[in-house]
């Protein structure tokens, strides 16, 4: 077992380095120069002794090969640079953004796994039931929903309705930046926050709860047919247990998979839902420092990122002993 | 409707069986009667993959006869009607610059369908080699190529569209190019798991002692085999192309300005939703019908095509 969680975590590494070095060679042909930027935007004419300078401070001059070597060298001791629009520490953008990103991620996985779960639960046992069929097209429907549009519709039913309409203060919802960023224990919002929380959170999680409620579904049908199924409910145990405890635990598995997995689109929702709600996560900012270009964020946060999205699924993989402690994690080797 | 994908990803080292298993199915339908008409037997009797069924056909009339259908241009300004809600004339409203949104929409389906569809052959066309490669020789090939998809699974998908798009400048062939080169990965995986069962099979080992090359056995043997999981991926993928099209031309990296994209089209509304809610109604619309008609046709072909599913 240990041995396997340090192979999986040394396996990251090559991972990160040629993830990030392809984004890195991708940058170094994106049209636009970094150092008319950093000199003060791209429509203006700086002075040429400007230019100069940042050109030989941030070494643009060098060949790439170089700049390359120094990129690494700079990254494996975590010094990420600065942004090269506003000249902030990346580490500082990284913590900020980040712990928003995160407040947000945790309340859509709340979401995805208290709705997702019950309700492929009670669509698999009641089957062919009305509630399993409104289930089915409601999933279907929530996977074809662009994210933006659905966040725009949440927009426009809880917040610009009720201000057209007058209602009353308590039923408006806000649906820009992040309010006044008051939190308890972490993630619990207090006074106003949950107003801010609300919608952003719930475009988030749409498209994983709709993706965590079919596969529910089918994993747990898969499961109700099974002979210890019959085996737990003849030897007289009460039906919910029979269900929670040898039935859900064993349908868990693929469903863990999926969120697992699932996890790469939810960073592309986060970019969208961030950017629609103009939340000051990671995900808008990745987003606005591609399309700056500016290099040191994009590559930064996308590390944070990419180091994230491994140890969450190396966590997914050492949860399926858990759920099945007939896999054993010893072996593995190449896929 | 049940969904029974085996996992994938990085995980599926850990799996102890292979996915798959359409090959005794095959074998027990091509028996009893001929496969089509089962598989459109089982199909028809699907409620929501005929509803996807029709929407799907009614989306491709609209793109063939999107000259007939649509009353206006693209690019005609109706300089009386700025940001106009839906009438008899402008029956899903104008835009902000006078455009008849309806004609845009109308368009827009030519542009979605493809994108859709040409990216997501290429995609297909990369998974199936790739994946047909590596489950087939296995060993260090089966590795590497393994390991280059972790990586690339390993970047968010966005973040590298985004990145790719913004090099090569913002177009149509742009978009199609950057969904097809980064949308294989699925596919490879799917064509390994079912190569890797399959190439242990007797009638692969008849075809090898009869002498038959590689690439013969693969792609004439072993690949009709492994078509059923690909079919399905592939239209359910077509849906997703689109959805991740409009991903891109909303956050601004897809394609420009005349072109009637529905994602560019939501985004140019996204600053007046409270004023002019119809310029992100129909165009979102239209992106939530056609990924619907996909996803509903895909899951009725997995079902037509599975029926130890049912």
């Amino acid at each position: 077992m240990t041995s396997y969680i340090i192979r999986r975590l040394l396996l990251i590494i090559p991972t990160v380095f040629f993830a990030l070095s392809f984004l890195f060679f991708l940058f170094f042909t994106l049209p636009g120069d970094p150092v008319t930027l950093i000199a003060g935007g791209a429509d203006r004419t700086p002075n040429p002794i400007t230019i100069q300078q940042i050109t030989e401070r941030y070494g643009f001059d060098d060949p790439l090969v170089v700049q390359f070597k120094d990129y690494w060298a700079r990254t494996v001791q975590w010094d990420l640079g600065e942004s090269f629009q506003t000249s902030r520490s990346v580490n500082d953008v990284l913590g900020e953004r980040s712990v928003n990103s995160l407040r947000l991620a945790i309340w859509a996985v709340i979401i995805e796994i208290v709705v997702g779960l019950s309700v492929g639960l009670v669509s698999a046992i009641r089957r062919y039931s009305l509630s399993d069929r409104l289930t089915t097209i409601f999933t279907a429907g929530a996977s074809a929903v662009p994210v933006f549009v659905l966040g725009f519709i949440l927009q426009y039913g809880f917040a610009v309705v009720p201000n057209l309409n007058d209602w009353p203060e308590w039923a408006r919802l806000r649906t820009s930046r992040l309010g006044p960023d008051t939190w308890a224990f972490f993630f619990i919002p207090t006074g106003e926050q949950w107003r801010y929380l609300i919608l952003p959170a719930v475009t988030l999680a749409s498209v994983s709860t709709a993706l965590a409620a079919r596969m529910t579904r089918g994993s747990m049908l898969e499961v109700l047919r099974a002979d210890y199924m019959r085996t737990a409910r003849a030897k007289g145990l009460r039906e919910r247990d029979v269900v929670a405890r040898h039935g859900l635990r064993n349908a868990m598995l693929p469903v863990v998979t999926l969120i697992g997995i699932d996890f790469g689109t939810v960073i592309g929702s986060a970019v969208l839902t961030e950017t629609v709600f103009s939340w000051p996560g990671l995900g808008s900012a990745i987003a606005e420092s591609v399309q700056d270009r500016d290099l040191p964020i994009a590559l930064g946060l996308t590390l944070a990122v990419v180091i994230a999205y491994s140890l969450i699924n190396l966590l997914v993989d050492l949860s399926y002993a858990w759920f099945d402690p007939r896999i054993r994690l010893t072996k593995g080797g190449a896929a | 409707m049940t969904t029974t994908d085996s996992p994938t990803g990085p995980a599926t080292e850990l799996q102890a069986t292979e996915p798959g298993g359409g090959v005794s199915d095959v074998a027990d339908l091509a028996a009893a009667r001929p496969l089509r008409k089962d598989v459109w037997r089982r199909f028809k009797r699907n409620r929501l993959a005929m509803v996807g069924l029709a929407l799907l056909i009614l989306l491709v009339l609209t793109a063939i006869f999107a000259d007939f259908i649509a009353p206006h241009s693209i690019t005609d300004r109706d300089s009386t009607q700025f940001r106009k809600g839906p009438s008899g004339d402008h029956y899903f409203g104008t835009d902000t610059i006078g455009r008849d949104v309806f004609s845009r929409v109308v368009y827009g389906t030519r542009v979605s369908l493809k994108i859709g569809i040409a990216a997501t052959t290429i995609a297909l066309v990369i998974g199936l080699f790739l994946g047909a490669i590596a489950g087939f020789f296995g060993g260090l090939l089966d590795t590497l190529i393994m390991r280059v998809t972790d990586i690339f699974l390993a970047i968010p998908y966005i973040v590298l569209a985004v990145a790719i798009a913004s090099v090569l400048g913002r177009s149509v062939n742009t978009v199609i190019f950057v969904l097809g080169f980064t949308g294989w990965l699925g596919i490879c995986r799917i064509v390994r798991s079912s190569f890797l069962s399959l190439r242990q099979l007797e009638y692969v080992e008849a075809a090898t002692a009869l002498g038959y090359s590689r690439f013969r056995i693969m792609f004439r043997h072993i690949l009709p085999n492994a078509l059923q999981p690909i079919i399905v991926y592939g239209t359910i993928a077509v849906g997703s192309v689109i959805l991740s099209e409009a991903a891109l031309s909303f956050l601004g990296v897809g394609p420009v300005d005349p072109t009637p994209a529905w994602g560019l089209m939501v985004s140019d509304g996204k600053s007046l939703l409270a004023v002019s809610p119809h310029l992100l109604f129909f165009p979102g619309m239209a992106i939530f019908l056609t990924v619907l008609a996909f996803v509903f046709v895909g899951d009725g072909l997995r079902d037509a095509l599975d029926p130890k599913l049912k």
